[in-house]
């Protein structure tokens, strides 16, 4: 299965690699898409949560006020509920107990306590207001230098200290490594806490329906299915009386991938008090208590020789992984993923790595576009930087000198992965030519009339994805995301509806699974609707993250409109009275030379009128297929991103003057959703590399809970990105497609940084801290100067 | 994120809103724009018991140009100075400032009055009242009295204001037309609040300069040696340091990067008033 794009004998206007506009995007920019909170459920009820205003506390009880006491709910209330509790499979690794409301201990602020229930979230929230909560506090465990310190108290009963594991990729003879390097360049870097901050906050709504006789829990997730299987279980109740549905959701990046405590608390009154509730997650819930990312820090040692040919790499990664292993990545993905990962697109043969997971009072921490790679290029790119910088040469030529050349693929790197197909080095060449990188050295030796310091940034990364079961495996999961299926079906009036199990929330989905039945049926994109969201109407599917859906379920897509062309053909040349190997599928129509059936007509016979089928022939014209990819270990995109920055060295703005990002992403199924991927990706980059961090204070108070504090991107700050494409289509998957949505927020923080060191490089200054704020800028130099002087 | 319930009342006239504020029946707060006092309101930040919105009283929206100066109602929206509705005292100054405070939709609401009531140390009304020398009109139960801009902020949210006293208009002396003012502020993105702002007035004609510090945690700080020092034609480097010893001397707690930062505003403020 896989390779290059199958041979066309017919035009597929519509099919792969064509840019149709997305479909969906006509009730989302109209104002008519159906979110969360746009659902109307006669007596639905407003929940709000009453969560920790304290970091680490016994809690030892609630004080509710009498005439509003049958109106919040406690742990002990719904007590049936499981925690939720992802254990990784890492040896040595410690399990948390996450309870949908707390109990005995609160570990976090903005941990849920308990639930006020009423007729508008206002008078919810008045209630919340009027509980008073008997906490005896605990020494907060705000940081991971305080979490590591020998004395500092276990945040779980049971642990003897604050890690959840600790794991290890050992390749190659590193004390070769080290005997024989010229050059030896250490640093440490430091990436901040985040919130995901997409723009529809997260929500349930959950009621008990009685025709089905089943509870209905809609969620804004990225995987209704697996949340189904997870929810059963804890709330003991068969899965085939559960239906979750995802509506429209507004954006997920990852934050919406966990199984949240908030949705088995919803989902566990609702089957209590058999009334409809609804929890809608305001913006400062969000910035405090939704999943966090993010927060690693890195010490990394390059040994090189006098070229700068790095020979060996040792790393460490410690990830600040809050209060609760998320489910199901477990607490540890992260770290693993990075340490995993670092040695990038270079040929390192000698890797030592170590991946640190620190247990904290602070929001449990999950995955977000990117995940772990995000820091591990910001590792290893600004280390190339600094090792080029070493060895008196340019970052460009280092960077490319190191990179695994095209002549080496597959390759088998040191942190175990096998990266399937590309051309890094052109890639690099491409973006370099592109931002024109010689110009921008001249101008930087000419200086700038305002002042300003120019710098040339540039990251590149090689980004994973579509992994299935063997990468799931190896990372130890308590789930393992190995494949999707479609259901490919034809209505009696000739159109076809796709029902899968991935979950679109902004990737085109909707369209570009159309795409793909076009491809194979040749039936219009409009004449296709793809269904999604709906445990109870799309087959068992993983849903949507790790950029794999358009691998995954256009595969699937693909085999079962393939089952069905056949069929189609051989039901059309039996109406035709044509052979079966002269017709062809194009414009909803089987033909043969002049003569044509319609697809409606074919599904006519199909189904109202078997007695028009050839003989033996099945009634019906529906097919399903699972589909996965012909290697499990993932399909490898890549890219170089450059950047010219204009530092000012008065006010530490930094402006970014030229962005580029050269790309690849094997086969692009529609190269305007695409590029718009990248773009979007690019904006996130951004935010991490300048705006967005959470920091805590030494109370284990997050201090920043509203926009006020967190700054992300807006249109101003958002430069024209220029996109460069390349394609090299990967040797395992169909079509060749490789996963791409998350690459664009991987290299910005360190193309940004890199740019941003270059820049202040004449005051001696290098920063390795993220966000790159004017206040960090500017105490740099003063700093440089302090040291100068 | 939803308010705590109050109850909502609005005057119709400034006697019966200070009469409101002041009589002792449960909390009262005023409500002029409600740009920073509506958040506060849904975040629960600010619980009152009741909101009295001056938006009825048509007088506190009035200007009035009085020939030495211009009379600004303390209930003037941003957009007003932006858009040129009311004259101006400043020679531009002020219209420059109001056009670049956070949104044009948090302008078409903001006020004047209430930023200056509010005090928040960021606000960019606050700087430029105190560069620009003004007079606050002030009225409450004890009557009526005028504050000058340097004497109103004593510290973060925090005026010379009375308990009950309600700002009722700003006074800004019109500037001579031979001064020129300079502008520097610094934000992180477009739209957020200041984090060092500095106007300069520079009138070589007359041989006076002057210039204010704002969003430095505090009120605004008024630098006479930097601006004599401008006014003088120092060289840059010379300006640079006497800007440095002035504001390490106004003993505010900057970090390092912080006064780096309000070195460079107020170095540019001064550059452009003295240049232009």
């Amino acid at each position: 299965m896989g390779g290059t794009r199958a041979e066309k004998t017919v035009e597929r206007t519509q099919g792969v690699g064509t840019p149709v506009r997305r479909v969906e995007d006509r009730r989302f920019l109209e104002g008519k898409g159906e979110y969360l909170a746009d659902l109307n459920i006669p007596g639905v009820v407003d929940i709000a949560f009453l969560r920790s205003p304290v970091a680490h506390a016994r809690l030892k009880g609630v004080h509710i006020p009498d005439r509003i006491r049958n109106s919040v709910v406690l742990a002990g209330d719904i007590a049936f509920a499981k925690p939720i509790v992802a254990v990784g499979k890492a040896k040595g690794f410690k399990y948390s107990e996450y309870p949908p409301l707390a109990t005995g201990r609160v570990r976090f602020v903005g941990e849920p306590i308990a639930m006020c229930v009423a007729s508008t979230r206002a008078e919810a929230e008045d209630m919340a207001q009027a509980c008073t909560l008997d906490l005896e506090e605990l020494p907060p465990v705000w940081d991971i230098d305080v979490a590591l310190r020998p004395d500092a108290p276990p945040i779980h009963d049971g642990w003897d200290n604050n890690l959840f594991v600790t794991t290890e990729i050992k390749t190659g003879d590193l004390n070769a490594v080290k005997a024989s390097a010229s050059v030896v360049v250490e640093k440490t870097m430091r990436m901040a806490r985040h919130a995901g901050v997409s723009m529809e906050t997260r929500g349930v709504l959950a009621y008990y329906d009685r025709r089905l006789g089943e509870l209905v829990v809609y969620s804004s997730t990225q995987f209704p299915h697996v949340i189904r299987t997870i929810l059963a279980q804890s709330l003991g109740i068969a899965e085939s009386t559960l239906r979750v549905v995802a509506p429209d959701v507004g954006g997920g990046f990852g934050i919406k991938n966990n199984f949240q405590p908030e949705e088995l608390a919803v989902a566990a009154l609702a089957m209590k008090i058999g009334r409809p509730v609804r929890w809608i997650e305001d913006r400062r819930e969000h910035l405090i208590a939704s999943p966090h990312a993010r927060e690693h820090r890195y010490r990394l040692k390059a040994y090189a020789d006098k070229a700068g040919r790095v020979l060996g790499l040792e790393a460490e990664v410690t990830v600040d992984a809050g209060a609760y292993s998320v489910w199901p990545w477990t607490a540890s993905m992260e770290a693993g993923m990075s340490a995993g990962i670092m040695t990038g697109p270079y040929d390192i043969p000698v890797y030592h790595g170590r991946a640190i997971t620190v247990c904290t009072n602070k929001s449990p921490l999950g995955p977000y576009r990117g995940v772990g790679r995000s820091g591990a290029c910001f590792a290893i790119e600004t280390m190339i930087d600094a090792v080029a910088r070493a060895v008196g040469r340019t970052p460009e030529d280092v960077r490319i000198e190191n990179m695994v050349p095209p002549t080496a693929m597959p390759y088998r790197s040191a942190t175990g992965k096998l990266y399937d197909s590309g051309d890094y080095p052109e890639a690099a060449r491409r973006a370099l030519a592109a931002i024109d990188a010689a110009a921008v050295r001249a101008r930087q030796a000419r200086g700038e009339p305002d002042g300003r310091l120019i710098g040339l940034g540039v990251a590149s990364y090689t980004e994973q994805s579509a992994h299935g079961t063997a990468e799931w495996v190896a990372r130890g999961l308590p789930v393992v995301f190995g494949y999707e299926p479609a259901l490919a079906r034809f209505t009696p009036d000739g159109k076809l509806i796709l029902f899968v199990g991935i979950q679109n929330h902004g990737q085109g989905l909707e369209t570009t699974l159309a795409q793909v039945a076009h491809e194979e049926l040749g039936i219009p994109v409009s004449d296709v609707v793809v269904r999604h969201g709906d445990s109870s109407v799309s087959p068992y599917g993983m849903g949507t993250f790790a950029s794999r859906s358009m691998t995954m379920a256009g595969g699937a897509v693909s085999r079962a409109c393939a089952i069905l062309a056949e069929k189609m053909k051989r039901i059309g040349a039996h109406l035709l009275q044509a052979p079966v190997d002269s017709v062809t599928l194009a414009d909803g129509k089987v033909s043969f030379g002049a003569q044509s059936v319609t697809f409606a007509e074919i599904a006519d016979a199909a189904y109202l009128h078997p007695e028009r089928l050839p003989t033996g022939e099945e009634p019906a014209l529906e097919a399903n297929a699972v589909y996965e990819p012909g290697r499990s270990t993932g399909a490898f995109s890549y890219a170089t991103h450059a950047c010219v920055v204009a530092v000012d060295p008065g006010t530490g703005l930094v402006e970014i003057l030229d962005y580029v990002v050269c790309h690849d992403c094997g086969t692009m199924v529609n190269p305007l959703i695409v590029e718009a991927q990248v773009v979007g990706g690019v904006a996130q980059g951004l935010g991490t590399a300048l705006y967005e961090e959470i920091p805590y204070d030494e109370n284990g108070q997050p201090l920043a809970s509203t926009f006020l504090d967190y700054l992300i991107p807006g249109p101003a700050e958002v430069p024209d990105v220029r996109v460069l494409h390349m394609e090299t289509p990967s040797p395992h998957t169909r079509f060749g497609i490789k996963g791409m949505g998350e690459g664009g927020a991987i290299a910005p923080p360190a193309a940004v940084l890199n740019g941003i060191n270059d820049a202040l490089r004449p005051l001696r200054v290098e920063l390795s801290e993220t966000p790159v704020t004017p206040e960090r800028i500017l105490d740099a130099i003063a700093a440089a100067q302090e040291n100068a002087r | 994120m939803k308010p705590a319930p109050f109850a909502y009342i609005r005057p119709a006239s400034i006697a019966e809103a200070v009469r409101i504020l002041a009589d002792g029946k449960g909390s009262a707060r005023p409500l002029a724009g409600g740009q920073s006092l509506v958040p506060m309101l849904n975040l629960r930040l600010a619980p009152v018991e009741r909101i009295v919105d001056l938006g009825g009283i048509a007088e506190l929206r009035q200007t009035r140009d009085d020939g030495t100066s211009v009379r600004y109602g303390a209930m003037t929206i941003h957009a007003a100075f932006e858009d040129g509705e009311v004259p101006d005292a400043s020679n531009g100054l002020m219209a420059h400032v109001a056009g670049r405070f956070a949104f044009r939709a948090v302008r078409n609401r903001g006020t004047i009055g209430g930023a200056l009531a509010l005090a928040d140390p960021a606000s960019d009304w606050l700087v430029t009242v105190v560069a620009l020398e003004a007079k606050l009109h002030a009225v409450g139960p004890d009557g009526r009295r005028v504050i000058p801009a340097e004497k109103f902020v004593l510290g973060p949210y925090f005026t010379s204001l009375a308990e009950g006293e309600l700002l009722e208009a700003i006074e800004v002396p019109k500037r001579p037309k031979t001064e020129r003012w300079g502008y520097c502020k610094v934000t992180a993105k477009v739209g957020e609040y200041a984090e060092s702002m500095a106007l300069a007035l520079v009138d070589r004609a007359r041989g006076t300069a002057r210039v204010a510090l704002g969003a430095t945690d505090g009120a605004p700080i008024v630098l006479p040696e930097a601006a004599a020092s401008a006014l003088r034609g120092e060289a840059a480097q010379s300006l640079r340091e006497t800007i440095q010893r002035e504001l390490v001397a106004a003993e505010r707690d900057f970090s390092r990067a912080k006064l780096a930062m309000h070195a460079t505003t107020v170095f540019r403020a001064l550059r452009d008033a003295v240049s232009s």
